[in-house]
């Protein structure tokens, strides 16, 4: 049942973004304005300063990220929904997890263009370890988002929530940064440093485990008048 | 009880300061860092009463939100600006004797990231009942229990990112004519937080109360 309604609620958004796409677009044009800016910023001579493929890569995706989750609960305020949404019959932490898995879906379709972009721009060789890549983008982007996703409904009601979104979000998810960070220059590393790399995968795992758990478990008390 | 003891407490609190710069003055010299070194006898304990304030603020929150006391909410802001506050302190003190010891300001080092992180982390959360609206109460509330579940990840993360501090265990290491006057003045900002949260949440009552009988007032004339 729970992980049914979970499903439900991930169906009618991706159907709702299939239609309009507008998230998805507006995400990753920002994304990749936001690779733009910072290749003024790293490159030097032509080339970019060590490491600055990686921090450029997650740079984009938390700003974006941002965008994105601002948007999803817009669309629901907007739309008048959210109410709807929180009388239906339904476990309150299930919606929270259809919203999660909808938000870090958009986000990973945005990173399957993303990274590539990163990797031709800045010749940097992010595919060498691509399941090693792939786990640290994932991880990342759940623990980014189930912060994330927590404060985008919660904000809803707020007045300032396009400023209150990263002021909240920004100092909490550091972790996930230094770590996604950290361990993708490991891996652009010659020869990657497949045990660093391994080792900041944990730490997200560990972040992602113990922010899910408290979201779903505070989702309830701060969803409720 | 609070009531009765807080005058005496603030006139001790207030001797202590007083005193403690003697106690400092006193204490065994460091030879390597010389003078600069007296500064730790009130930066560490602006940290611990920095920790406590968090603490007492996560604890708070998470009583507000899942039982719905509003005297939690009210210790929980006190102690959140207490927590800037002491970690201001900090932040000052440490830079201070960096300048000195390290020749920089600023060191993007374990854990002066980490308290940088925390102190921002605070300044949110004020930020947020100030500017949240209404029901910001609640939204502080969960900033305030992420802030605290998020501080070992931040220590273990920047930890393995960046270490040159003085390691923590300098403290069980004092020499013993340094640790009266160190373990004096962190009994000192102990009882400043104490008495600080104390009057702060006596306000925090007051404006409480003030609304209510405003409120009462709009009924009445209604």
């Amino acid at each position: 049942m729970f992980l049914k309604v979970a499903l439900l609620i991930l169906r009618k958004d991706v159907a709702i973004e299939a239609k309009s796409r507008e998230i998805l677009y507006t995400t990753l044009f920002f994304a990749v304005s936001c690779i733009l800016v910072f290749s003024f910023a790293f490159v030097k001579e032509g080339r970019a300063v060590e490491d600055a493929a990686a921090g450029i890569l997650w740079i984009a995706i938390a700003f974006a990220g941002t965008l994105a989750l601002g948007r999803t609960f817009e669309r629901e305020r907007f739309g008048e929904t959210l109410k709807a949404l929180l009388l239906a019959p339904a476990a309150r932490p299930a919606i929270y997890l259809g919203k999660l898995l909808g938000v870090v879906l958009l986000l990973c379709l945005a990173e399957l263009l993303l990274v590539p972009l990163v990797a031709l721009l800045f010749s940097a060789a992010l595919f060498v370890r691509p399941a090693l890549l792939a786990g640290l983008l994932l991880a990342g982007t759940v623990g980014f988002c189930a912060v994330g996703t927590l404060f985008a409904a919660m904000l809803v009601r707020a007045r300032t929530r396009d400023v209150l979104l990263p002021i909240l979000l920004y100092p909490i998810t550091v972790p996930v940064m230094i770590a996604g960070v950290r361990g993708t220059a490991a891996l652009l590393a010659s020869p990657p440093d497949e045990q660093v790399a391994t080792m900041w995968l944990g730490l997200l795992v560990s972040f992602d485990v113990v922010f899910v758990t408290l979201a779903l478990w505070t989702f309830e008390p701060l969803m409720t008048e | 009880m609070m009531r009765k003891i807080f005058t005496p407490l603030a006139i001790l609190t207030a001797l202590m300061f007083a005193y403690a710069p003697v106690m400092i003055a006193n204490a065994l010299f460091e030879s390597t860092m010389g003078l600069v070194q007296k500064i730790f006898y009130f930066h560490v304990p602006a940290w611990f009463a920095m920790f406590t304030a968090v603490f007492v603020c996560g604890a708070a929150s998470a009583v507000y939100l899942f039982k719905g006391r509003p005297e939690a909410d009210r210790i929980a802001v006190s102690a959140a600006e207490l927590a800037v506050l002491f970690g201001v302190i900090g932040l000052v003190t440490g830079p201070l004797w960096g300048r000195k010891a390290w020749g920089v300001w600023w060191q993007w080092e374990a854990r002066l990231t980490m308290a940088f992180l925390l102190e921002l982390t605070f300044v949110g959360y004020l930020l947020v009942r100030k500017y949240g609206g209404p029901g910001a109460e609640k939204l502080a509330a969960a900033m305030a229990i992420f802030g605290m579940a998020n501080v070992p990840f931040v220590y273990v993360s920047v930890n393995i990112w960046r270490t040159l501090h003085p390691q923590t265990t300098v403290v069980p290491t004092l020499g013993p004519g340094m640790r009266g006057a160190f373990w004096f003045c962190v009994l000192a900002f102990m009882l400043l937080f104490a008495l600080l949260l104390t009057l702060r949440v006596h306000l925090q009552e007051q404006r409480a109360t003030l609304d209510e009988l405003y409120l009462a007032e709009e009924d009445g004339a209604v």
